[in-house]
């Protein structure tokens, strides 16, 4: 395939991903009248965004005494440290007007009898600095998420936002510079590729939990992004950082929210036992997510596991009456009795920690800028390309999130985002000459899968490397369980390229999108048990057996990879973490308990 | 398993054409979903339909099994009578296997203006709304798009051009419903038409097959009883 043959299209920003963060973005920049490609594998309201149930933290203190300060202060210890400061306190600051922005586009938040909107507590929240628990997360009923992804669709749809649905971003296009001037996509209806240029490009492509075989995410969830960027030379951050949630439902990996311990569920082990209390004497189920699913691990390795294999404990939520569950809590109860055959208005709910969250990903700065380092610094903006959300690493999150922030980062950091790739437009209007080696280069990605014969299927090999990243890279880890994975990882990935298609249609062909989106997961992974074994100490969700200390001294700093070539294949680079805030003190890294 | 299963290839210039498929599936606990990707991860890469969350919430994977409109993630294999037969919603145009084309649908969804519309200047806090008042939005803001109800609607059938159909009506009734929203007026003045709502005749297929257990007729009788009051 030639370039010269595919057709072009120009925009003054090109935005990959339909979920909240890109929707935010998008919203911004049609309302400042800018032509704006979104540009989403799925219709936009089918992205994962959709999945988040227990609410959007901000403290807006209609429930407890609060303040930003409090949410800061929890943020940067739930991070384990290894959050940026200035990006926390950037984020913690704007929450409430972003989630009274929402509030005023439509968003359907449940309401306390003052009219405010509802709050719940969540894990990791306190007053004072680690005081009681507060009160911060704002929530419509148990879908948050599903509420917020249509609204922000709907403004978009207002603001005359020029969707692509079903587009698939193969590459990005960079030049010999470094600037990024667009993305070469696959319109997925017709199969035919072609080139979005623009002087901004968004990566808002969302996490990648698919890279587990057990996972509380959608089958979108690939990596895209994480592989566009890994091809055009970027690194990523803290690809080490996965969470694990305490509570997704076995084998089928359907997330229960965080929100039912909020509205007074507990864990209990096979003989009853409520044991979040040896595990946090003081936040109990509340605790931080990592600090609960090493709990359930634990219990389950000690044989306090429920049912036949004991691989699974107990949520029980019986003694809150049906009227409130009904009220708060309908949608787990709908996904409980759908996958978990149990009503929790009768019976508890089977639960198991499962990949649920990406915690590192493409780095940015606060503006969104993906950062990288080039000549003068470890975080060099890369000119025209931006990232947010779940794909992006800000960091607010560093090592272990808090529930709640995530759908908070989207709006936040997609306003902000979009905020800078505005001024970002004004100080550069014209476009620069499209390197048609590197639209070749997307373009070959596609023609790779046309080979008409080959050993290997993609979702063969896709189960192996799911199987061997479950097991070798889950909530423990040891150097050799590292070891053995990543050599297991080495064997499957050499197998990549015998792998081919029977399908070789052209439209509508989802065998071909995903053989692409293998080739994403399969960078992804990697990039995980390389940082991860590098990473000798414990923090956040990165628990290594062999290192079970913290270890500040030479880990208080962000790992970067580089995807490179022959000997030279995996590369590591490490950054320091911001500590300090942009107006507060920094919050010192001491001791985490709960 | 046995399934029967709807296929179209586009660039075969062939008619479409109903494929036996004999699955070896343990069924148990184990949902439509699962053995639509059993089948493509193992005995045919070339079937093609929609996915994402696999959970009933993103909306996805509306398909017809045994003649009824489900979102294949959330339906049961247990209990199905072999051959499973599945086939793309009715009505809409099939781009390829279980895969229709929603353009018509979101066409209609766009019309009824789904976003609130408050001109008043914005307050500093959030408006404020009784949880009486936001109970009347339950039962609306919950639809996914899905597309089971408007393409199980016979008026939709007959007039899918003209008819919004049952989905876009509930989230016309949505915003009505919102005590946020001004533009009750101009929304009722849309709806009052005799296709866009009025070819409703209350047949209640929406409400029997919403894989959320919505009730889109209540909803659109609540519009009609509007447009009535308004009228006195």
């Amino acid at each position: 395939m030639n370039s010269s043959h595919i057709p072009k299209r120009t925009f003054d920003a090109v935005i990959v991903g339909g979920g909240g963060a890109g929707l935010r973005a998008a919203l911004q920049l049609s309302q400042a009248n800018l032509k704006v490609a979104l540009i989403s594998k799925v219709f936009p309201t089918r992205s994962h965004t959709v999945s988040a149930q227990g609410g959007i933290t901000a403290a807006l203190a209609n429930v407890s005494d609060d303040n930003w300060h409090w949410h800061m202060y929890d943020t940067v210890k739930g991070s384990d440290y290894l959050g940026d400061q200035d990006a926390i306190e950037f984020m913690c600051r704007n929450a409430a007007s972003a989630v009274y922005e929402l509030e005023h586009m439509g968003l359907p938040f449940s309401r306390l009898e003052n009219g405010k909107i509802y709050q719940r507590p969540f894990g990791g929240q306190s007053q004072n600095y680690g005081g009681e628990q507060a009160i911060r997360t704002c929530a419509a009923a148990d879908r948050t998420g599903h509420a917020l992804l249509h609204t922000l669709y709907q403004r978009n749809i207002a603001a005359r936002t020029q969707f692509f649905d079903e587009f698939f971003a193969l590459d990005l296009i960079r030049d010999d510079e470094g600037t990024v001037l667009g993305v070469v996509a696959l319109e997925i209806e017709t199969g035919e590729a072609s080139l979005f240029e623009s002087r901004a490009t968004l990566l808002a492509t969302g996490g990648a939990c698919r890279i587990f075989r057990h996972s509380t995410n959608a089958h979108i969830n690939t990596g895209d992004g994480l592989g566009m960027v890994l091809r055009a030379g970027l690194p990523l951050e803290d690809m080490e950082f996965w969470q694990f949630h305490p509570t997704g439902i076995p084998e089928v990996g359907s997330l229960i929210s965080e929100g039912v311990r909020g509205e007074g569920g507990y864990l209990v082990n096979k003989d009853g036992e409520k044991f979040m209390q040896r595990y946090a004497p003081n936040a109990l189920d509340l605790a931080s997510r990592d600090v609960v699913a090493r709990a359930i691990a634990q219990e389950i390795r000690a044989g306090k596991g429920c049912g036949e294999h004991g691989d699974y404990v107990h949520l029980k939520i019986e003694h809150l009456g049906a009227e409130k569950i009904m009220a708060r809590l309908p949608g787990i109860r709908e996904l409980s009795m759908q996958f978990a055959g149990a009503d929790p208005i009768t019976d508890p709910i089977p639960v198991t920690p499962t990949a649920h969250y990406m915690m590192g990903g493409i780095p940015t700065n606060m503006h969104g800028q993906v950062v990288s380092p080039v000549r003068y610094g470890p975080e060099e903006p890369t000119p025209g390309l931006y990232a947010v959300g779940e794909c992006a690493c800000v960091s607010v999150h560093g090592a272990n999130r808090l529930g709640g922030n995530s759908l908070l980062d989207l709006v936040v950091f997609g306003r902000a985002a979009g905020q800078h790739v505005i001024e970002y437009l004004r100080e550069n209007p014209y476009p620069r000459p499209l390197p048609q080696a590197k639209v070749d280069q997307a373009l070959a990605r596609l023609a790779r899968w046309d080979k008409p014969k080959g050993t290997e299927t993609v979702a063969g090999l896709r189960d192996e490397m799911q199987r061997i990243m479950q097991d070798h890279c889950g909530v423990y880890r040891t150097e050799a369980l590292l070891k053995e994975g990543l050599a297991m990882l080495d064997k499957v990935e050499a197998r990549l390229p015998n792998a081919a298609l029977s399908d070789h249609s052209k439209m509508f062909n989802t065998a071909r999108l995903e053989a692409l989106e293998l080739e994403n997961l399969m960078a992804v992974a990697r990039a995980t048990l390389v940082s991860a074994l590098a990473r000798t100490e414990s923090r956040g969700a990165h628990s290594r057996e062999d290192f079970p200390k913290r270890d500040d001294d030479r880990w208080l700093r962000h790992t970067l990879y580089f995807q490179g070539t022959g000997q030279h294949r995996d590369q590591l680079d490490y950054k320091p973490v911001r500590l300090k805030p942009l107006t507060v003190d920094t919050f010192q890294p001491k001791e985490r308990t709960y | 398993m046995r399934f029967r299963i709807y296929r179209y290839d586009p660039e075969s210039g062939s008619a479409p054409f109903h494929q036996e498929y004999d699955l070896d599936f343990d069924p148990k606990g184990k949902k439509v979903l699962d053995a639509l990707i059993a089948i493509k991860d193992t005995l045919d890469e070339s079937l093609s339909f929609r996915r994402s969350c696999r959970e009933g919430v993103c909306g996805s994977d509306g398909v017809n099994v045994n003649g009824t409109n489900v979102l294949a993630c959330v339906t049961p294999l247990e209990g199905l009578q072999e051959p499973i037969e599945i086939r793309p919603l009715p009505r809409l145009g099939v781009i390829r296997d279980l895969i229709v084309d929603m353009a018509q649908f979101y066409q209609h969804y766009r019309a009824v203006k789904p976003y609130l519309i408050n001109l008043d200047p914005e307050p500093e806090n959030e408006r404020l709304q009784s949880p009486q008042e936001r109970a009347e939005l339950d039962g609306l803001w919950e639809c996914i798009l899905c597309g089971c109800c408007t393409t199980s609607c016979p008026s939709f059938w007959w007039n899918p051009d003209k008819f919004l159909g049952p989905a876009a009506l509930l989230q016309g009734y949505r915003f009505i419903a919102d005590t946020r929203d001004q533009s009750t007026n101009e929304r009722l003045d849309f709806l009052e038409d005799p296709y866009r709502l009025f070819r409703c005749h209350g047949i209640m297929n929406c409400v029997e097959v919403c894989p959320k257990g919505l009730n889109p007729t209540a909803a659109i009788g609540k519009i009609k009883s509007l447009l009535v009051k308004r009228a006195l």
